[in-house]
């Protein structure tokens, strides 16, 4: 079909000194291109996917004429990571070298140093490796116009990683902007394996038509899961169980990256298995907070086949290709089929040797859901992404860009932004409520008409008000909200000075620990003394045992496919035999204590203990949907006189007690459907998650800034100002586009609203009710996890205020 | 230890200095004798500061809803006097930003009582337009009010600026207010404004204001609650 002498001659000789020869999908990408049509490439980690994406701009400007004006950037490369970036950067200039092509390509990211950002403003180089922020930032500059109106192509790393969300939103207005600036520009996307293919062109695409190229798969990923010999715990996240055998395992392989979901997860299993490294194997940790220098050693040593295994969480989900990895472990249960393909992926970077993975689960219900993920993803059944809404808050600070680049006419943006793929449909009045949002805050009390942003000239254009508008603009763009970080750093007494700085950690974090606690970091045991604004000191207490916050579960939702395969499992008894003998037995006992639900049933139990009533179902929603669905409940419960006094939820069930029975109530009332109605409506708004939402949303749309000139605004201080804000706007103008912003969000991302909606319809009348003397085998796990957690918000904050008072009093008494 | 009672409704009745004041659920102090109600750091248009300063549009409704709850308290007690103890506005320009009606509002306060306005250092010459004595400190019912607490032993003081908030303890989970802070000799009010933050009353700041055990009355959603020493955390 495609000859290797489409290639030039230079070319073929590059490849046949290598003792290669193009791939079909590079041959096809080079085709795309001479017809001038964009294309999204899907193949496999390790399918030379990079160099597919490069092969026609590299030839093209190979065989450009030469020109006597400088010409401007050919090729734009977007990569989600920016170390992502800089080893391509690297990676590219192999062959550009190799073959003396008269190629400049460089990236800039933000680490790169500001005079190499100034000539590359004032001399473009011919291909520049950049993040989608940077991009943003791009839109922003007066005279981006003119800086993009030679580019040609822009390339899309790793698109699936990007496109479902707000950088996703926030790249095809980029796209969209410089399709304008360079009619001919092609989009090319490069991606890992997706369900859907047609949801990431359409992204990619919108007004222009984007081709479907498919690399040949590579060999199966070899997929297993540990049985632990009858060890399986009944509940659980760490896996502290298989440790040892973990251990052994990694000795047994060249070098193996296990993953975890999240950081105590990874410095738990971090520690245990130094604590077992008798044969002192290098063993590394890699994770989101530790400074950047930490995990750029890691990184180092790992490239440089120094290390036997690294425990990392999500870090190290893509990036550099390390060919000598040659075992992927997932400690407890991955939760979804395409992140953990993603993560296989990581694992021999060779197309012909097939990865090997082994999955870990920490508890009984975790085996059943590892079985469900393995079979997934040998059946190369992926978990689907529902299509893209453009987010509103996104759209507000693309547009201030815009405004800081040039004057626009609304019309001309109108159009420019509709031809962005999740804001195709777009309507005029939403549009024209954040372009007001973005002037004068769109409040309804006109207080700012006299401090616009944004402002018309006299013809009737828009622009930014003036240099202080653009510059502030320009040090908040981005869609990534870190949430407020605290340093790290070694020190004590009543005044410590800044010490060495060890890593960094979200707020929340210290929020659970008092002055004295000790907690493990960066693999080591320390006091936590103070905090002190934005920088909690710590000492060593090497022989201290250490109290570990108490978050347990993952982060990530159970995807609704493996949900529906574990429903199936569990109710097909013939897939017992694939499980090991506990979890079987766990099984069999379920069946005869309560009962093992029909595929399409819901099973619910109810069972007195101690002086509590207790009401367990077994949605296997995930944990979102779930506490969505116990908040719902409660509210319910608390008018039908029940008397709720708690729940907890975990990915599997939920698990509400009373001071009352539970037995008699009108099961398919207290599940019906309009509980998603007003009871929603009133109990989201006075939602901790609401108030997230919110402040994330009002850091992207610019209603409050992360930096401003001259002083860095703490995250600490925007948390409790955002709280402030958010109650006063929700009480004076409830339907204020930031409101609106948050809600959506908050419904979508926070609480799964759909999924619980989809639950509901799914359970209507298939509610298998069984009342039972005593607890099942099924609601041991959740039963464990009562008292570990106590929900934020109001209401819990009050009974601690309660409780303190009772303090007081007795102590008065007494 | 400062006596303290909790009352009907929601406030709580302590012994300042051995005067009797009443500390409210809204973080108000009543003198109900005098029928006096004082209210610190009320930050007037501190949300249109932001747009004038950096270009930040914060919602411009903080005033309103400071201006509702005062209505409430003086729906509620029908005070005489109605003293603001500084800190009023949150700049000298806020009270040319205020919304016309606000104004209206704020002038409407002065109508049928006695308003005074204690200066602060947000607001050191007081308002220019809007009615009302402007004063640097007041002596009532043998408390001394003024913005900002004076060092070392203060008999009777009763004065804000300093935002008091606690962070209340009950086992491992913490939450934290806005509070009043006592020590049976001088008292500390909670900001009052809507877009007010607050400072830890573990923080040095409050330090050497105090002789003996603090009291803190936590503002909850209903009440105030009285909370020891033992209970409070730093941040």
């Amino acid at each position: 079909m495609f000859a290797a002498d489409a290639l030039p001659p230079k070319f073929q000789e590059w490849f046949a000194a290598r003792g290669w020869s193009p791939r079909e999908h590079q041959l096809a990408m080079l085709d795309k291109a001479r017809a001038g049509r964009g294309a999204l490439l899907i193949a496999p980690t390790g399918g030379g996917k990079t160099l597919a994406g490069f092969l026609p701009s590299l030839i093209e400007l190979a065989e450009r004429p030469p020109r006597n004006t400088p010409a401007g950037i050919h090729t734009l490369y977007i990569s989600p990571l920016k170390a992502l970036a800089v080893d391509v950067e690297r990676n590219l200039l192999t062959p550009i070298r190799e073959m003396g092509l008269p190629i400049v390509a460089e990236s800039r990211t933000g680490d790169t140093g500001e005079s190499r950002k100034a000539r590359q403003r004032i001399k473009p180089p011919d291909i520049l490796l950049t993040t989608p922020e940077q991009l943003a930032l791009f839109c922003a500059w007066e005279g981006a116009r003119e800086y993009f109106s030679d580019l040609r192509c822009v390339i899309i790393d790793e698109a699936h990683a990007i496109w479902p969300g707000k950088r996703g939103d926030l790249l095809a207005l980029g796209l969209a902007r410089l399709q304008q600036f360079a009619p001919e520009m092609r989009r090319v996307g490069l991606s890992a394996t997706v369900n859907d293919p047609d949801l990431v062109r359409r992204w990619l695409g919108a007004g222009q038509d984007v081709d479907l190229v498919l690399g040949s798969g590579g060999a199966q990923p070899v997929v297993e899961v540990l049985v632990s010999g009858g060890r399986v715990p009944w509940a659980g996240h760490t896996a502290e169980h298989a440790m040892a055998e973990v251990y052994e395992i990694i000795k047994s392989a060249q070098t193996a990256l296990i993953f975890v979901n999240t950081r105590f997860q990874a410095e738990f299993a971090f520690q245990r298995l130094w604590e077992l490294n008798e044969a002192d194997l290098p063993i590394a940790l890699h994770h989101g907070s530790l400074s950047a220098e930490q995990r750029r050693k890691v990184e180092a040593a790992m490239a440089r086949g120094e290390l036997r295994a690294v425990v990392c969480t999500s870090t190290l989900d893509m990036g550099i290709d390390w060919g000598d990895v040659d075992l992927v472990i997932q400690l407890a249960a991955p939760k979804g089929a395409s992140r953990m393909v993603q993560r296989i992926g990581r694992a021999n970077h060779r197309l012909d040797e097939p990865s090997r993975a082994l999955f870990v689960p920490a508890s009984r219900f975790e085996m059943l859901e590892c079985r469900a993920a393995a079979d997934a993803i040998l059946e190369n059944h992926l978990d689907g992404e529902p299509a893209r809404v453009g987010t509103l808050d996104t759209l507000a600070q693309h547009i201030m860009g815009c405004a800081c680049s040039e004057p626009f006419k609304l019309t001309d943006l109108y159009d420019e932004i509709r031809s962005a793929g999740p804001y195709s449909d777009l309507s005029w009045e939403d549009f024209e409520t954040v372009v007001d949002f973005v002037s004068t805050g769109g409040y309804a009390l006109r207080t700012y008409d006299k401090f616009r942003r944004i402002v018309q000239t006299q013809d009737g254009l828009w622009t930014a008000r003036n240099a202080q508008a653009r510059q502030q603009h320009r040090m908040n763009v981005g869609v990534i909200v870190t949430p407020g970080m605290i340093n790290i750093r070694i020190g004590g007494g009543k005044r410590p000075m800044g010490g060495r700085k060890i890593g960094e950690a979200e707020e929340g974090y210290f929020e659970q620990l008092t002055p004295g606690d000790t907690f493990v970091f960066a693999g080591q045991v320390w006091r936590y003394n103070s905090l002190v604004g934005a920088d909690a000191f710590v000492s060593p207490a090497p022989n201290d045992d250490p109290k570990m916050p108490s978050w347990g579960g993952s982060k990530f939702p159970l995807s609704t496919y493996l949900a529906s395969r574990v429903r199936q499992m569990m109710h097909d008894e013939r897939e017992w035999a694939a499980l090991p003998p506990d979890v079987q037995e766990w099984l069999a006992w379920q069946k005869l204590r309560s009962a093992i639900p029909d595929e399409g049933e819901m099973l619910l139990e109810t069972f007195q203990r101690g002086k509590r009533f207790h009401l367990v179902c077994y949605p296997f929603d995930g944990r979102l949907a779930h506490t969505t669905l116990a908040m719902l409940l409660t509210r319910r419960l608390d008018r039908l006189g029940v008397g709720p006094l708690g729940f907890v939820c975990n990915d599997y069930a939920l698990n509400v007690w009373s001071l009352r029975p539970m037995d008699g109530l009108d099961l398919d009332e207290l599940f019906a459907q309009d509980m998603l109605g007003d009871d929603l409506e009133v109990w989201l708004d006075e939602s901790f998650m609401m108030k997230r939402a919110f402040k994330h949303c009002a850091l992207i749309a610019g209603l409050i800034e992360r930096r401003h000139p001259g002083a860095e605004k703490s995250g600490r201080q925007v948390t409790f100002s955002t709280d402030l804000i958010y109650d006063v706007l929700r009480k004076h103008q409830p339907d204020h586009l930031m409101l609106r912003c948050a809600r959506h969000d908050a419904a979508t991302g926070l609480l799964d609203i759909a999924r619980l909606g989809d639950m509901l319809t799914r359970v209507q009348g298939r509610i298998r009710h069984v009342p039972l003397e005593r607890v099942s085998p099924f609601a041991v796990p959740i039963m464990l996890e009562i008292g570990r957690e106590r929900a934020p918000g109001d209401a819990a904050g009050e009974m601690i205020l309660a409780e303190a008072e009772e303090d007081l009093i007795a102590e008065a008494m007494s | 230890m400062t006596r303290f009672t909790p009352s009907a409704c929601g406030g709580l009745r302590i012994a300042l200095a051995n005067v009797e004041v009443m500390l409210r659920w809204s973080g108000a102090m009543w003198l109900e004798r005098e029928r006096t109600l004082v209210v610190a750091d009320l930050h007037f248009e501190k949300g249109s500061s932001y747009a004038a300063r950096f270009g930040q549009m914060l919602p411009p409704y903080d005033t309103r809803e400071t201006l509702d709850r005062l209505d409430r308290e003086l729906d509620l007690l029908k005070p005489e006097r109605l003293i603001f103890l500084g800190d009023s506005f949150h700049d000298g320009a806020g009270e040319s930003r205020l919304a016309a009606d606000d104004h209206r509002r704020l002038e409407g306060l002065a109508r049928g009582r006695e308003l005074i306005w204690a200066v602060g250092n947000h607001d050191a010459d007081g308002p220019k337009v809007l009615p009302g004595e402007v004063i640097d400190e007041a002596s009532i019912a043998g408390l001394t009010l003024r913005h900002e607490p004076e060092p070392g032993v203060q008999l009777g003081e009763v004065a804000g600026h300093l935002h008091p908030a606690a962070k209340v303890a009950s086992g491992r989970a913490t939450t934290r207010r806005r509070c009043f802070v006592t020590d049976g000799q001088r008292l500390v009010l909670p900001a009052f404004g809507a877009f007010t933050g607050g400072l830890n009353i573990l923080d040095e700041a409050f330090s050497n204001l105090f002789a003996g055990p603090l009291l803190a009355g936590a503002l909850g959603q209903s009440r105030v609650h009285a909370v020891g020493m033992k209970s409070l955390r730093p941040d």
